[in-house]
């Protein structure tokens, strides 16, 4: 399982264009849970999609599974427009994008063994012909996430939560997939062990040449292993560039402000630094509001914000941001008479 | 470490060696078992030899459980009646199980329309007072054993439609399940693999608890005429007859009650000891005991 | 910072021990030690742990799961589960907690200490207004009629950053988002103006903008009403964002403990010094990890010597391994458990 060579990079992996999945509500306005997101990943790469709770990071990646139906847009996978596919066919579409979930504990089945999970995909997509040769692969793929064969005949309430992760990454290795996406794989993991599966995570995109969304709120993780991020709030992409862009100049205020809220473990940094702290509560997805998304707890929000919806325009080469005042919002926030924001 | 049977049946089966209460109700159900095929060659006397001259006699080394107003040996007949008993309670819960089993899952996967037509057709019979249904049934069928086991099916398959559905909703939101479906597995696996064990604990239960109710509704639809027909023993059946001599003869009504009350308790005890012993993450009933309590 | 209506008058305060030496903790415990009875034998959850906070600072206590953190303060407040065996001694405000009979124990846990756990849905009653719930202990521990303790409530909720408390204060608690829920919570365990606040991950359910607005949250309450703060978490950067003085906990004991500044800046147990390195920053971008192997020791099943040792980069030597490393100072304040104070390499 190497990647091919004729494939050179910046060959697209998957793609969604202008998708939008909304969640119907009885008797209310639908759930905007991703509204208007196109992104684009390239083969063997990481691309990272950032944002808090309520932003739709989620559901996109769960889109590119379909494994939610989208309510407008297109989903392709391998050049192909999968967007209409039947059920039966997409069962082919989910060999090819594989999937590991943030708790390793409920993904799997309590009542399976770990090799009965991580054997799943080739019974499932006929990749062995027997059984002694499931058994063989099952071995090779639990050596490969760092496990001893052996532990296929356990149960996961024996393993522990870095070790159950693992058969999580194993059965998404097991259908050889073009892309995996990645939802919170370090979330729910001892901080002691997360840098374990992010260095598993890195090192088996080098040897086998695996492309991955990284979807996660750490953004300390997703600067770490991401070759481009994505930053999402509110059902859209608001900024997509280079770690070192974001990280370094972003052009968004949503992401100067997410960045400036993640602790940093130096209490000196802590005690001096002035945190964009922003004010109230992400809107309702069932109703956003009208113009930048972000404006009712923008820092730098001006009035014309409320009426034109922003599109992401280049900033620098590779940066794009979704904000009218992009740069220049950021360099307000960040000045030292601006930093402690309007208030309430 | 491979080798140490693990969540298996089998090892269910040698973690229920180590719990008394599940001993000694499997014992009960295999001597049952035993009655149930063999009890024609067990008993003493013929279950409808008439003795005008020995009626209602009480216990005797002669006959141990006395004889009836027929002069019948009690004893004889309870041993009979226990293979009506057993038919008429697996293939009566068979039914349910199969049926409400199968409506409960299409209704709990599919949802939308589906479960609404499934269920309210399940809300239907199950508003349906249980005799009325059993008398319907009877009038399409006429009476007979095979009118109480369909009847008595009938009458169960919406409380195992309505358990399977709930497992069914609950287990389809598990993020392993997403998973399955994620990884490209088709519904009938996902359902076969991955939802059924995981709802197999309150259906067994719900099958033990049936099962005793099912002897228990025998014997009411036996005595009312439906059931099983006179002259061959039921134990519901003899129970009833037993009524009228409560005072004279209570030896007509404790044992085939008896019987009843052991063969209930003897399901509810297996069943308790299975569910705790069926969930993977404990390792003997004993363990589950102790964890729960 | 927002504009806040100012100090909340400090009503009722019958019934609390007089004005304390400034300089006396307001929560000790020396030599803690819980053991719970489980299916698969004892497990010793907390072993010899001392630590102290004083009114107006943050104690942070930091582990994995299993380390004990949570434990310890369930313990030295009373709230261990049935089946822990408790020892050691605890102060709450100079009165020894361990030898009183629960009822006063809980009178004296309700009126002094307030908790904020993780899950503030949780911590909640569904069926009950927030405002109901935060005057429910200012009627109980104060002794204020229903309307007293609805003010005290608004002004409570005003005081958490709740917009339009008064409003507020007649919703539901699913009608908050989860940050809000959390400040709700705060609320009800200041409710009682206790002198000890004791947070248990109270932001690791939250997003990081909203744990942001928390960390300021609690930050503004203690400098204003002086509350002591014991904060537990995993998050190494929530505590030097929030802390004074920090307590590493690992498979049940305190493996290094000091000054914040002290432990951030010169980590002394190779645990520590791991968990620093571990953390994904900037230098390390496009390279390994220095991730620490394997994974924290079940309570159950703990090494001899350093709990540790089986984990550890620098692998002392056997008597590491078989022999429990003292906890000894390697500055004013700053302790480390181990056999070789000051050595990088060990």
């Amino acid at each position: 399982m190497t990647a091919d060579a004729a494939i050179g990079p910046g060959e697209t992996v998957a793609e969604l264009a202008d998708l939008k999945v909304w969640f119907p509500v009885p008797g209310g306005a639908p759930v905007r849970a991703v509204d208007g997101v196109s992104l684009r990943v390239r083969r063997g790469e990481t691309l990272g999609l950032v944002g808090e709770s309520g932003s739709g990071k989620s559901t996109t990646g769960l889109a590119l599974l379909r494994l939610v139906d989208p309510t407008a847009g297109v989903v392709r996978v391998d050049g192909q427009d999968v967007t209409r596919w039947s059920r039966r066919r997409l069962r082919g579409l989910r060999r090819r994008v594989a999937m590991v979930f943030q708790d390793p504990q409920a993904s799997l089945d309590p009542r399976r063994t770990i090799g009965a999970s991580v054997a799943e995909p080739l019974v499932v997509h006929r990749l062995a012909d027997t059984a002694a040769a499931r058994r063989r692969r099952v071995a090779e793929l639990l050596e490969m996430v760092g496990l001893r064969a052996d532990l296929a005949d356990r149960h996961p309430h024996e393993l522990s939560g870095g070790q159950r992760q693992r058969v999580g990454i194993a059965r998404a290795l097991a259908g050889e997939p073009d892309l995996i996406v990645l939802d919170e794989p370090i979330a729910s993991l001892d901080l002691s062990v997360q840098a374990q599966i992010m260095n598993l995570l890195r090192g088996l995109q080098r040897d086998l040449g695996l492309t991955y969304l990284f979807i996660a709120h750490d953004l300390a993780a997703v600067e770490h292993l991401s070759d481009r991020v994505a930053v999402m709030y509110l059902g859209r992409i608001v900024e997509t560039g280079t770690p070192e862009q974001l990280y370094g100049e972003p052009a968004h205020p949503y992401t100067a402000a997410l960045l400036s809220a993640i602790p940093v473990a130096d209490p000196r940094v802590e005690r001096h630094r002035r945190r964009i702290i922003l004010s109230g509560d992400v809107p309702s997805p069932a109703d956003p509001p009208s113009g930048c998304r972000f404006r009712t707890r923008c820092p730098q929000a001006r009035p014309d914000c409320a009426e034109v919806d922003p599109a992401l325009v280049e900033v620098a080469a590779g940066q794009r941001a979704a904000c009218r005042y992009a740069g220049e919002a950021v360099r307000a926030m960040r000045a030292p008479t601006a930093g402690e924001g309007p208030g309430r | 470490m491979s080798g140490h049977p693990d969540g298996t049946p089998r090892r269910a089966l040698s973690a229920l060696r180590h719990d008394p209460p599940a001993v000694a109700g499997t014992v009960v159900l295999l001597l049952l078992l035993v009655v149930g095929v063999a009890g024609r060659w067990l008993a003493p006397a013929g279950v409808n030899d008439v003795d005008v001259d020995g009626m209602l006699r009480p216990p005797s080394p002669d006959h141990p459980f006395g004889t009836d107003e027929l002069g019948r040996d009690v004893l004889s007949r309870v041993l009979v009646a226990a293979r009506v008993s057993l038919e008429v309670g697996l293939v009566s819960v068979g039914i349910a199980l199969l049926v409400g089993v199968t409506v409960g899952l299409l209704a709990g996967w599919y949802r939308g329309w589906v479960d609404n037509v499934l269920m309210r057709g399940m809300d239907v019979l199950f508003a349906f007072p249980v005799l009325l249904l059993a008398v319907a049934i009877v009038a399409v069928l006429g009476p007979g054993l095979l009118t109480a086991m369909v009847a008595i099916g009938v009458v169960y398959t919406p409380i195992f439609a309505r358990v399977t559905r709930a497992g069914v909703l609950s287990v389809r939101e598990q993020v392993f399940v997403r998973a399955a479906v994620s990884i490209g597995a088709s519904d009938a696996r996902i359902v076969r693999r991955h939802v059924l064990p995981n709802i197999a604990a309150p259906l067994i239960v719900q099958t033990s608890l049936s099962l005793a109710f099912a002897i228990l509704s025998e014997a009411a639809l036996s005595f009312l005429g439906l059931g099983i027909q006179p002259p061959d023993p039921a134990w519901g059946r003899m129970l009833y007859d037993g009524r009228g001599f409560v005072t004279e003869a209570w030896w007509l009504g404790v044992f085939p009650g008896a019987a009843i009350f052991l063969t209930v308790l003897a399901f509810n005890l297996v069943g308790d000891a299975l569910r705790d012993v069926l969930d993977p993450r404990q390792l003997t009933v004993g363990e589950a005991r102790r964890s729960r309590a | 910072m927002r504009e806040r209506s100012g100090r909340p008058t400090r009503p009722g305060h019958a019934g609390a021990p007089a004005r304390r030496d400034p300089a006396e903790p307001v929560l000790a415990i020396e030599d803690l030690t819980v053991t719970i009875g489980t299916r698969r034998g004892p497990a010793r959850a907390v072993a010899g742990v001392d630590w102290s906070v004083r009114a107006g600072q943050t104690l942070a206590l930091v582990g994995e799961s299993g380390s004990g953190k949570s434990m310890t303060v369930l313990a030295a407040t009373g709230l261990a589960p049935r089946a822990a065996r408790v020892t050691g001694r605890v102060r709450l405000l100079g009165e020894e907690l361990t030898v009183l009979p629960e009822p006063r124990r809980r009178r004296l846990r309700g009126r002094h200490v307030g908790f904020v756990f993780q899950d503030p849905m949780t911590s909640l009653n569904p069926v009950l207004t927030v405002g109901r719930q935060v005057s429910e202990g200012c009627e109980e521990h104060l002794g204020m009629t229903r309307r007293q303790a609805r003010e005290r409530a608004v002004e409570l909720l005003d005081l958490v950053g709740i917009p339009s408390p008064r409003r507020r204060a007649d919703a539901y608690p699913h009608q908050f988002s989860g940050g809000m829920r959390q400040r709700v919570v705060i609320a009800m365990a200041l409710s009682c103006e206790p002198d000890l606040l004791i947070a248990d991950e109270p932001t690791t359910a939250l997003d990081v903008t909203t744990q942001a607005q928390i960390v300021e949250l609690v930050a503004d309450l203690r400098r204003r009403l002086g509350t002591a703060v014991v904060w537990i978490t995993h998050d190494l950067g929530v505590v030097a964002g929030v802390a004074d003085t920090v307590a590493v906990m690992y498979g049940g004991r305190i493996v290094e403990q000091g000054p914040v500044d002290a432990v951030f800046a010169a980590p002394s147990h190779p645990y520590t010094r791991a968990l620093l390195a571990a953390r994904p920053d900037p230098a390390h971008r496009g390279r390994e990890l220095p991730a620490i192997q394997g994974a924290p020791p079940s309570p159950l099943d703990l090494p001899a010597g350093c709990a540790f040792w089986p984990r550890c980069p620098v692998r002392g030597d056997a008597r590491c391994e078989h022999e429990l490393p003292p906890l000894v100072p390697v500055a004013p304040g700053h302790r480390v458990r181990t056999f070789y104070p000051g050595r990088e390499d060990a």
